[in-house]
């Protein structure tokens, strides 16, 4: 059985990241398994972890009375879900909910801003990283506001 | 980029004439989404039309007018193939005929797409909307010819899950060796496949950007972000190819509708490299 270092030495978010600071980040980590249908987290609980896919699918989205779920995108393998965990009041804004049977490792986001605040150095490492997701997110949201396959010409929704 | 060998040459043959008409009858009709139909057509003079995958015809109804559409069915059959969004008169038209009803056609014209410049190379198809309909000819002589390239990966991307164009021959594609993504911009409660962006797909795709053939079309504004994530991989600028959509009318660069400054995107293109558009794709109102 692989450590969790050695699974997130696999994982995109975490490629060039030396072994020491894998090392160090593992700690704060664990192996989680959804099961299809099972909520990573719920919109308005303490965002206080954040997770890596290592497989599998997950839908963010939020619920409406009437529509029901709404999914504002999905996070896939290779991806990571949830960046409340680094940025106060650390409260989820959205559900998070299997789409299929997904592998995770959870990051104790409490523990992962400790380790940050103590080695600066990896903590603005791992900025730089989720500022990357935050960015990618950003730039497809705002792609996506301009409803490409739309009637060229026809009132946005 | 060099013509497709089956592609008719820009100087046509002699007695015939871009200007010539062709009837064509409707002998299949399929409503592919809320807006968009596919049509089969027969010639009625029976000789079938040659084209290379990414051409297009100038499709008209009699009375209406003419529009150019581009040729979505498989080079190596007979029937001619049309998948038409109707957002407009004419193709309102065209997207509302029936089975036996006859239509113009002239044609086929333009640069296809030249899938044989991708033997031995890995192929990445990326398709937005009703973006697949002109890649999809290229993707079924991919299929022919399956063997003679490496990894060949379809990423589509549409508006929501009932906006996707022929689903489950796309599903089929997966049993060809062929890796298919989809995604769509917005789910619905049965859809459990991916929600984002197209050009989200591009980085997670499977292929070697320096022996890679890329092969784009889709709304203007998707082209571009795709083709900055595909420059940003590795992917050689004349190694990307994109279908243009530009006002096209007599289809043999007479008239001037189509110009891009100094091409002519029914004879140049629609198909052309980024290496060829990258200075006219930054001209704002070209």
């Amino acid at each position: 059985m692989r450590t969790i270092d050695e699974l997130l030495h696999e994982h995109p978010f975490f490629a060039g990241l030396d072994a020491e600071a894998l090392q160090l980040i593992a700690g704060c980590a664990a192996n989680r398994h959804a099961r299809t249908g099972d909520y990573l987290y719920r919109e308005g609980e303490p965002a206080d972890v954040f997770y890596v896919i290592r497989r599998g699918r997950v839908a963010i989205e939020a619920d409406d009375p009437v529509a029901g779920p709404m999914v504002i995108e999905t996070v896939d393998d290779g991806e990571v879900l949830g960046w409340s965990w680094l940025i106060p009041p650390h409260q989820w804004l959205f559900d998070a909910r299997a789409l299929e049977s997904t592998s995770t490792v959870v990051f104790d986001g409490k523990c992962l801003r400790t380790k940050c605040d103590e080695d600066p150095n990896l903590g603005y490492d791992l900025m730089q990283r989720v500022a990357q997701v935050m960015y990618a997110r950003l730039q497809a949201a705002r792609i996506r506001l301009l409803d490409l396959y739309g009637v060229p010409g026809a009132a946005r929704p | 980029m060099p013509p497709a060998p089956e592609a008719p040459s820009a100087e046509w043959p002699r007695g015939h004439s871009a200007f010539r008409v062709r009837e064509f009858r409707v002998v299949d009709r399929q409503q592919d989404t809320a807006d968009t139909v596919t049509l089969a057509l027969a010639p009625l003079d029976g000789q079938p039309l040659a084209f290379a995958p990414g051409q297009f015809t100038m499709l008209g109804r009699v009375g209406v007018g003419e529009v150019p559409i581009s040729i979505s069915g498989n080079p190596d059959r007979g029937l001619l193939v049309h998948t038409i969004r109707d957002v407009g008169g004419v193709t309102h038209a065209l997207a509302t005929s029936d089975v036996a009803d006859v239509l113009d056609v002239r044609g086929p014209f333009g640069q296809g797409w030249c899938v044989e410049d991708g033997y031995g190379s890995d192929v990445v198809v990326v398709a937005g909307g009703i973006g697949l309909a002109p890649l999809r000819p290229a993707v079924l002589r991919l299929l022919a010819e399956r063997d003679r390239y490496r990894k060949v990966s379809v990423l589509y991307g549409a508006r929501t899950p009932s906006d996707r164009l022929y689903p489950s021959e796309v599903a089929r594609w997966r049993d060809r060796d062929v890796d298919v993504v989809e995604v769509v911009d917005q789910g619905s409660p049965e859809w459990l496949g991916r929600v984002g962006l197209v050009t989200t797909l591009v980085p997670r795709a499977h292929f070697e950007p320096g022996r890679t053939l890329a092969l784009v079309c889709g709304p203007e504004v998707m082209m571009r972000f795709v083709t900055l994530a595909l420059l940003d991989l590795g992917v050689p600028p004349d190694r990307i190819r994109l279908s243009m959509e530009r006002s096209m009318k007599c289809g043999v660069g007479l008239c001037g509708h189509c110009q891009l400054r100094e091409l002519f995107v029914c004879v140049d293109g629609p198909v052309l490299d980024y290496a060829t558009l990258a200075p006219l794709l930054a001209i704002r109102e070209l």
